[in-house]
């Protein structure tokens, strides 16, 4: 009773898993950006998503949320990342949230498990005195304007969530931050990806050295 | 400079911009259209791809004028397409009917929003489902796809111009705004892997060339016009020269003809797809976004011991009437699963003819419908 045409039936081979895996697998990470419209909530979770897919060759969907009115307004970008083709494309539990704005963090938190990872923008977001969980921040806006590109604070979140979390590889988001920014702005946004993934990795070493002296406790993804 | 219309390579793109992508590598060389979330990002790629390949982009001043470009376009020989959401979706209506009397090859893409009337304008849903169908007036057949990937949007979009052109009626891509503006990898193939249809041109004396006798399997060939053949195209019931002839008898040749293209060829034209079916008790029905819905569910209800399958309806028109029928036979239920109150839902209702029961899964738009509902209705209601 299946009929298929030439083309369609070529696709589903190309794509068969789509048809015979399921997609609940350890290997699956489910990610919340949030922000407001115009700091690059989208083209953060585009790199994310674009990293895994192309660069680690992995699968990959981004949806975005956000509404009629785009600069101002809160948006967020949701990033499914699997080793398996992935069937429903939300996120209602992030493994990591990553937050831009205080509204996002108050729109989200609410939504992250005991084990996710929160990373958030240490100027724009105040976390919640009782939030009894480790979280990661960096002052992305203002390193943003150090580099004298306000507009780059994503680039420089970006680099901070592959190094605290290694949901994709450094070397395949760096190629998905130059493939997604316009051209002759290349430089300086690997200069913006490096500067938030070496802070990511000074701010792991610290921590582990305070966890080895038993100062600290808590895991990371 | 002209570049290439087949950006062959592999892509983290949303279904809008594989949509167009699909379009270009099908041979479009024009799209009219008016600006509407969410099917702006289709025209917005066309009007910055179709300049370097030698096309033509026209913003019109609304979407009845954007369907009558497009079918102006094809009879000047170019393969053509729109696209729209909701409210541009109904003011094409009055120009489909004509596309479809005039027998006008042409793509119409639907990125279906949450309606009645502005709705919800960044929001999906598929509600646009029975108006495809039945939206424009008179009797008529259509051919109507429904996307669940940015992935399947390029194929389809393809498919959709191979159908048009061989069928020679405008067809339908019915997407919503989840799949036109999510992203994912989109592979496309070198321009030598993709079949292309394009129309049957003339042969003959031109003096007595006849518009609309039929020719290869009941389809009248195309002129363009230029081509020095004299034709006249009509919205008025025509014979086959093309002429009105308002007459019972030459209405009933015409409509015969012209929904015998599709009825005769159904299983040409009907695509359908499906998950863990072979041992099935209970049937998910879906289409679009919804399919995507649906596996989830499929693989969440066989954890729980629910022996489930499901049916992906590639093609939602024609409706595949003998598929759902067959299904029938072999399952103890089955569920539909759309993001609207229930409309292929009666359809499959008509078919399955109350031999098993059968279930909706909807709601009236603004969000895809999460997998657990599915399965709630499987152990609830099975």
């Amino acid at each position: 009773m299946i009929k298929f045409v030439d083309q369609l039936k070529t696709f589903n081979q190309k794509k068969n898993k789509f048809m015979t895996d399921s997609q609940d697998t350890d290997q699956t990470k489910k990610i919340i950006v949030t922000g407001f419209g115009g700091q690059g909530i989208i083209l953060a979770g585009k790199i994310l998503g674009k990293a895994a897919a192309l660069g680690d060759h992995r699968e990959s969907t981004l949806v975005e949320s956000y509404g009629p009115e785009s600069r101002g307004g809160s948006c967020s970008a949701q990033v499914i990342i699997s080793d398996k083709l992935i069937y429903y494309p939300y996120v209602k539990q992030p493994d990591i949230l990553v937050c831009m704005s205080q509204s996002g963090y108050e729109k989200f938190i609410s939504t992250i498990l005991k084990k996710s990872v929160l990373l958030i923008d240490r100027d724009l977001v105040q976390p919640a005195r009782k939030l009894n969980m480790e979280y990661f921040a960096i002052p992305a806006t203002r390193k943003a304007e150090e580099l004298g590109k306000k507009m780059m604070a994503n680039i420089i979140m970006m680099g901070f969530a592959v190094s605290i979390t290694g949901v994709v590889s450094q070397e395949a988001a760096h190629k998905a931050v130059l493939g997604s920014v316009p051209k002759g702005t290349e430089k300086l946004n690997t200069e913006a990806f490096y500067k938030g993934y070496d802070y990511g990795i000074a701010l792991l070493k610290r921590r582990f050295a305070k966890k080895a002296a038993g100062q600290a406790t808590g895991a990371i993804l | 400079m002209v570049k290439s219309a087949v950006l062959t390579g592999e892509y983290f793109m949303t279904g809008d911009v594989a949509c167009a992508e699909g379009a270009l590598a099908a041979g479009c060389r024009f799209f009219g259209g008016y600006p509407i979330t969410p099917a702006t990002e289709i025209a917005e790629r066309m009007a910055q791809r179709l300049v370097d390949i030698d096309g033509t982009f026209i913003q019109m001043e609304d979407e009845i004028a954007a369907v009558a470009s497009i079918l102006g376009a094809s009879w000047g020989g170019v393969k053509s397409m729109t696209a729209t959401s909701g409210p541009g979706f109904s003011l094409m209506m009055e120009n489909i009917g004509l596309g479809i009397i005039t027998e006008t090859p042409c793509v119409i893409v639907n990125v279906q929003r949450a309606g009645p009337s502005t709705g919800l304008p960044t929001q999906g849903a598929q509600g646009d489902m029975m108006q495809a169908k039945w939206g424009s007036h008179g009797d008529y057949e259509i051919i109507a796809l429904a996307p669940s990937s940015p992935q399947e949007f390029f194929y389809q979009t393809i498919e959709a111009f191979n159908l048009s052109e061989k069928y020679r009626l405008p067809v339908l891509i019915m997407s919503d705004e989840i799949v036109g503006h999510m992203s994912e990898k989109v592979i496309i193939p070198a321009a030598d892997e993709i079949k292309i249809v394009s129309r049957l041109g003339p042969k003959g004396r031109k003096d007595l060339f006849k518009l609309y006798a039929p020719g290869p399997g009941g389809i009248s060939p195309m002129p363009a016009a230029g081509d020095g053949y004299n034709f006249h195209v009509t919205g008025l019931t025509h014979d086959e020269k093309g002429y009105p002839a308002m007459n019972v008898d030459t209405h009933a040749q015409m409509m015969s003809r012209l929904t015998g293209k599709i009825k005769n060829n159904l299983d040409d034209i009907i695509r359908t797809d499906s998950y863990k079916l072979d041992d099935a008790e209970f049937a998910i029905i879906s289409y679009g976004v919804s399919s995507r819905t649906s596996m989830a569910a499929v693989d969440m209800a066989r954890d729980l011991g629910i022996k489930a399958g499901f049916l992906r309806l590639i093609t939602v028109w024609p409706f595949p009437d003998d598929q759902i029928r067959a299904l029938a036979g072999d399952v103890k239920g089955m569920v539909t699963v759309e993001i609207n109150l229930g409309q292929i839902h009666r359809e499959i209702l008509r078919c399955v003819e109350g031999r098993v029961p059968v279930h909706l899964v909807g709601h009236s738009g603004g969000t895809i419908i999460p997998p657990e509902d599915v399965v709630k209705m499987l152990k609830e209601a099975f």
